[in-house]
């Protein structure tokens, strides 16, 4: 087989070669098994034609591991390409070799991601760190060293590496968290530059560090909502009144102050809300509904619902987290509850997801406009969608209205309507009080037409509960369930055998005989439940010489009162689970899914974070901290014109992009590289004083319109 | 994280496969098919499937299914976004997307997707960026290639991987300088019964094509940028900028690339260009119903409005429709039930109609429903928003650059419910 694929790979014409291992790709890529031309491909690794060559690692990236003794022959030219003076020669060396999967080259790999994390390039920097959880998986008892290259590698302070290493971090020593102290502060100032994949996985580290290393901001809001809003932007005259009345009536609690840390991871991530990358979107939306303090958590929504415009699969993932959050912070989608009306085009899952969020968006005020946009769904075509709406409509906290458009429902013509109506109506009929005989008694009727079991069974129940307020009907009822009884599904026997025992005891002159009927109908079932019941039901209902005490007590056990059922949610206490994380999304716990952490009661030592060597940017970072406590109360006093703004706008437009583009046409020595680093950091801070300033928003959007009045 | 990518197309063969860790059986796809089946139609497969072992998650466009399997804790999104990534990717590398396409382009397919992740992390996804690692294939190269030898992989480390400005490729070179900028506007609504309006909202785009020799710094501003009430920015695009002045400042990715998206603020009333009048009616005791649709123009601000298109999907019980429009052309699928009537123009003085009468199965009663109508159109050199470009400035080249701009509004999903 191939020989004519392996005489091709022997010749000595590379454009032979090259049309070898396309053919070979492409077999590959089929899921044809090419692993018999090992022996002919891996002559070629060394070959100077560079196309080749791709392909050939390619092939042995699938293949080594089929073949790991043929495969050890292409190890040495790796060797020599890990020394190769072009940076893409050296990283892909790496590559391929960190990614064939022999065991025999553990320790070869070891010392190539060493000297690799040491390059001078940081892209091959980053592909060491890509090679890190490769080994990993490979050999686990590698872990010691290999930490100790993510520490190294985490000190990095390039944008390109810091994605990708927090992402080693993240797959071999996540539980390692004091790793991130130092790199804490670098972190949330890179962050804004990190490729956008990067960002995500960062972002999801720093919630989990966040989550140990601060306090909750929520923790005393009951308590203190007011004297935390005072805090941040009091003027110290007030925080010093206030802090005596508070003494006094808080029992002494300290009033919760946000760690400035805390702070820079919230002020850093925010402006990544106008990413165009859903994730990011996604992982900031989440870094805030766990970190940020309730006031500040509003700013995602906006975000969250540009998302719905996207394609259906994110508009899905997106969908089932605001189901989440609309539970806990329902304000916070309240405005946006149009963009959660449903078209006759969206997929079924989405209009289901769409129905949850509108459901728990339902509130006193907006209950009427949603019930009316529930009867067009109604009468969609979409019979899933049409159930689950009725179901939604069982679970809004609707007024009465909603229980009479439910009854209507009952004339549908549509069978499975009809059926979601009466199990949400018997729901809703058990949490009001039982004065709608009428409805019960419609209900009735629908016994002769309706065969869907779970409905059957309902209205069964129903009438067996509620047998009092239609005494008339409900013996005939029992007398036509009886006539069918073996013929009907298991539920709806045992509510046959219920609404017999409860007739019985209510009603026993006209059901005596009825109920020993199908008693004994039920005593011969085929299924053991049943005749379980039965007998059960039997020896408590039916006086004999030698029933027990409880006997006495029969109608007291059938007819007592019961507890209205509670309808929840599906999303009810899903957010345990990190949002955004595929366990959320299953609402079960996926491999390799880290637990996020409860908040501390006892903030750890916040000094942790600071880096040894006093670096300026830690220090006028400090400062500027310092300055934002007070600048609220200038900006307060003085009213509309914000001081710290000019220093923005005079900003000069064209030198920055000067700079830029400096740095661009610029060889990528490192001197020039650390510069530029040094004035995005720059640049980070400034953009934080301004998010600063958007606590006030009204105030902001005013100077907007001044800004533009002066730009035209 | 990505653990091998499957593509599976309508007819359930996996016609190509790629697995950056150890190599996954494709007979985990069986779970997908499962689903798949489960869902009847292609958009209600979920786009994650549990299985023991791993998970499935994917997306649907172009008529393939993208099945990435994953074995361990990954955000959701982050996938489903890199797999989106992937076809725009190769949409941008072959013009289209398709299972014929991939076929054909295979080993660059394969190529690609081995630079775009490592050991399922996404590497390199932007588009500068692969086609300097990657050639895009084009005819000319292809016969280049094979006459001198010469390949489709570049030998050298893009720059622009290791630049501050990694979307953008250096040594850009042009004999015309040009940059081109589309404001699209889409209006999303729902309009009831009676023609008023349930919701309506306008969301945009501005998609640029840039073609500007080296390293030019833009800044583009707006007339009116307080109409822009959510953005979200290429990567290119300087937040700060926008934050404290209102203006996009950006050097851009060469070729094209959509720049900004935004949502015009609710606040705003939507102008609806055009209206609706049906009279769409099943009567119970004879078999056939009435139908009729005219549409007409409202707030178009004298524009035309162009490319016209309505769909309808009728309900179950209709088993055909004899219809006469008064222009363009109309089918009715009784398989699918789907009512696509192509209307063109519209023009005022005399207003496209659509009229005949539905023949309903007999026997049934009639559908207790009405169908929705889905409208398509088209309005050239108008934003309905009001948003203006007020002018676009170069920094950092020497030359002057041609500039353009273009307007248009389209009917995003615009519904009318009867």
């Amino acid at each position: 087989r191939h020989d004519d694929l392996k005489e091709m790979l022997d010749s000595n014409k590379d454009s032979l070669k090259l049309e070898a291992m396309k053919r070979i790709v492409a077999m590959i890529a089929r899921g044809k098994n090419a692993s018999d031309l090992f022996p002919a491909v891996v002559k070629n690794v060394a070959c100077k034609n560079i196309e080749v060559k791709k392909l050939v690692y390619v092939y042995l990236v699938r293949y080594a591991e089929e073949q790991q003794d043929l495969a050890l022959l292409s190890i040495s030219t790796f060797q020599r390409g890990l020394k190769d003076p072009n940076q893409l020669i050296r990283a892909s060396a790496l590559r391929v070799l960190s990614s064939i999967r022999v065991p025999i080259i553990v320790p070869i790999m070891m010392l190539a991601i060493k000297e690799a994390a040491s390059d001078m390039s940081p892209y091959v920097r980053k592909t060491a760190a890509h090679a890190i959880p490769k080994l990993y998986s490979l050999d686990s008892d590698q872990k010691d060293q290999l930490i100790e290259v993510i520490e190294k590698l985490l000190a990095d302070k390039t944008t390109l590496v810091a994605g990708s290493v927090v992402m080693a971090f993240e797959e071999v020593c996540p539980e390692r968290i004091d790793l991130i102290h130092k790199n804490y502060r670098k972190l949330c100032n890179l962050l804004i530059d990190v490729e956008e994949w990067g960002q995500v996985v960062i972002i999801n580290m720093l919630t989990r560090y966040a989550r140990t290393q601060f306090l909750s901001p929520n923790q005393n809001e009951s308590l203190l909502e007011e004297s935390t809003e005072k805090a941040f932007y009091g003027s110290e005259e007030e925080d010093t009144k206030d802090a005596k009345a508070e003494a006094a009536s808080l029992a002494k609690r300290k009033p919760y102050v946000m760690d400035p840390d805390h702070r820079l991871l919230l002020r850093n991530t925010k402006p990544l809300l106008q990413s165009r990358n859903a994730a990011v979107v996604m992982a900031v939306a989440q870094l805030y509904f766990h970190l940020a303090p309730k006031a500040e958590v509003g700013v995602i929504a906006k975000a969250l619902v540009r998302l719905l415009r996207s394609h259906s699969e994110v508009q899905y993932v997106v969908l089932q987290n605001v189901a989440t959050m609309s539970i806990k912070r329902r304000g916070m989608f309240e405005p946006y509850l149009k963009s959660f009306y449903i078209r006759s085009t969206d997929p079924t899952q989405i209009k289901i997801l769409k129905l949850e969020v509108l459901t728990n968006l339902a509130n006193e005020t907006n209950i009427s406009t949603i019930l009316r946009e529930f009867q067009t769904y109604i009468r969609s075509m979409d019979k899933d969608f049409v159930a689950a709406t009725i179901q939604a409509i069982g679970r809004g906290r609707g007024p009465p209205p909603c229980l009479n458009g439910l009854v209507q429902l009952l004339s549908n013509r549509d069978e499975l309507v009809v059926a979601e109506s009466v199990v949400v109506i018997k729901k809703l009929l058990q949490m009001q009080p039982a004065q709608h005989s009428e409805i019960i008694k419609h209900m009735a009727k629908l016994t002769d037409n309706i065969q869907v079991p779970m409905a059957r069974a309902s209205i069964l129940w129903l009438i067996g509960e509620y047998c009092e307020h239609v005494p008339k009907i409900a013996p005939d009822v029992l007398r036509k369930m009886a006539k069918s009884f073996t013929n009907e599904e298991d539920i709806v026997k045992l509510q046959v055998i219920n609404l017999a025992a409860k007739l019985y005891l209510t009603n026993s002159k006209q059901s005596k005989l009825l109920t020993q009927y199908v008693l004994n109908l039920a005593k011969y079932d085929q299924n053991y439940d049943i005749r379980d019941r039965a007998r059960f039901i039997r020896q408590l209902i039916v006086p004999t010489e030698k029933s027990g005490a409880l006997n006495k007590y029969a109608k007291k056990l059938f007819l007592a009162q019961k507890p209205a059922p509670i309808l929840e949610s599906s999303f009810k206490d899903r957010d345990h689970f990190q949002l955004g994380s595929l366990s959320h999304l299953l609402n079960a716990k996926a491999v390799g899914y880290q637990e996020l952490p409860d908040w501390p009661d006892e903030a750890p030592d916040p000094s942790v974070r600071n880096v040894e060597v006093p670096e300026w940017t830690k220090c006028t970072s400090r400062e500027k901290r310092k300055e934002k406590v007070e600048k609220p109360f200038y900006s307060d006093s003085e009213g509309e014109s914000g001081p710290t703004e000019s220093a923005d706008s005079g900003e000069d437009p064209v030198s920055e992009g000067g700079g830029a583009t400096m740095v661009a046409q610029g060889t990528l020595c490192s001197g020039s590289e650390e510069e530029e680093e040094e004035e995005e950091e720059e640049g980070s801070r400034e953009q934080s004083e301004d998010e600063e300033e958007e606590k006030k928003p009204k105030r902001k959007e005013k100077e907007g319109t001044r800004k533009a009045a002066q730009g035209s | 994280m990505i653990h091998s990518l499957f593509l599976i197309n309508a007819s359930g063969d996996i016609f190509l496969e790629k697995h950056w860790k150890s190599v996954v059986s494709r007979s985990v796809c069986d779970y997908f098919f499962e689903a798949q089946e489960r869902a009847t139609e292609a958009e209600n497969v979920p786009p994650v499937i549990p299985t023991p072992h791993h998970y499935l998650l994917s997306v649907y466009r172009h008529k393939i299914f993208f099945v990435a399997v994953i074995q361990s804790e990954v955000p959701p999104l982050f996938v489903i976004e890199f797999l989106h990534r992937v076809v725009d990717t190769f949409q941008d590398y072959f013009g289209v997307c398709s299972e014929v396409m991939i076929k054909d382009n295979v080993v660059v397919v394969y190529e690609v997707l081995e630079e775009m992740l490592d050991n399922g992390f996404p590497l390199a996804t932007e588009s500068n960026i692969l086609k300097e690692l990657i050639k895009p294939p084009t005819i000319l190269r292809t016969v280049v290639n094979t006459i001198t030898g010469s390949t489709n992989v570049g030998d050298q480390l893009p720059t622009g991987q290791l630049s501050v400005v990694p979307w953008r490729r250096t040594g850009v070179k042009y004999t015309n300088n040009e940059a081109y900028f589309d404001v699209i506007e889409e209006i999303d609504a729902i309009i009831d019964k009676s023609g008023s309006t349930i919701t309506a909202e306008i969301q945009g785009v501005i998609d640029a094509c840039v073609k500007l020799t080296g390293m030019p710094d833009l800044t583009l501003s707006f007339m009116n940028p307080r109409l822009l009430d959510d953005v979200s920015f290429h990567p290119c695009v300087r937040f700060k900028r926008w934050e404290s002045e209102r203006i996009l400042s950006f050097i851009p990715p060469d070729g094209n690339f959509r720049l900004l998206s935004y949502h015009v603020s609710a606040q705003n009333l939507v102008a609806i260009p055009v209206y609706v009048k049906h009279n769409i009616s099943f009567r119970d005791s004879s078999s056939l119903g009435r139908f009729e649709i005219t549409v007409g123009p409202k707030q178009t601000m004298g524009k035309t409005v162009e490319g016209v298109m309505v769909t309808s999907q009728m309900p179950k019980g209709v088993l055909n429709m004899t219809l006469t429009p008064s222009q363009g052309t109309h089918i009715f699928d009784p398989v699918t039930k789907l009512l696509s009537w192509d209307v063109g123009k519209i023009n005022p003085q005399k207003l496209p109609s659509l009229k005949g009468s539905v023949s309903l199965q007999a026997g049934t009663s009639k559908p207790d429903e009405n169908p929705t109508i889905n409208l398509q159109f088209k309005i050239q050199q108008l934003a309905i928003s009001g948003l203006k470009v007020n002018r676009l400035d170069m920094y950092g080249e020497k030359y002057k650059p041609f500039k353009g701009i273009k307007y248009m509004t389209k009917a995003g999903k615009f519904q009318v419910r009867t």
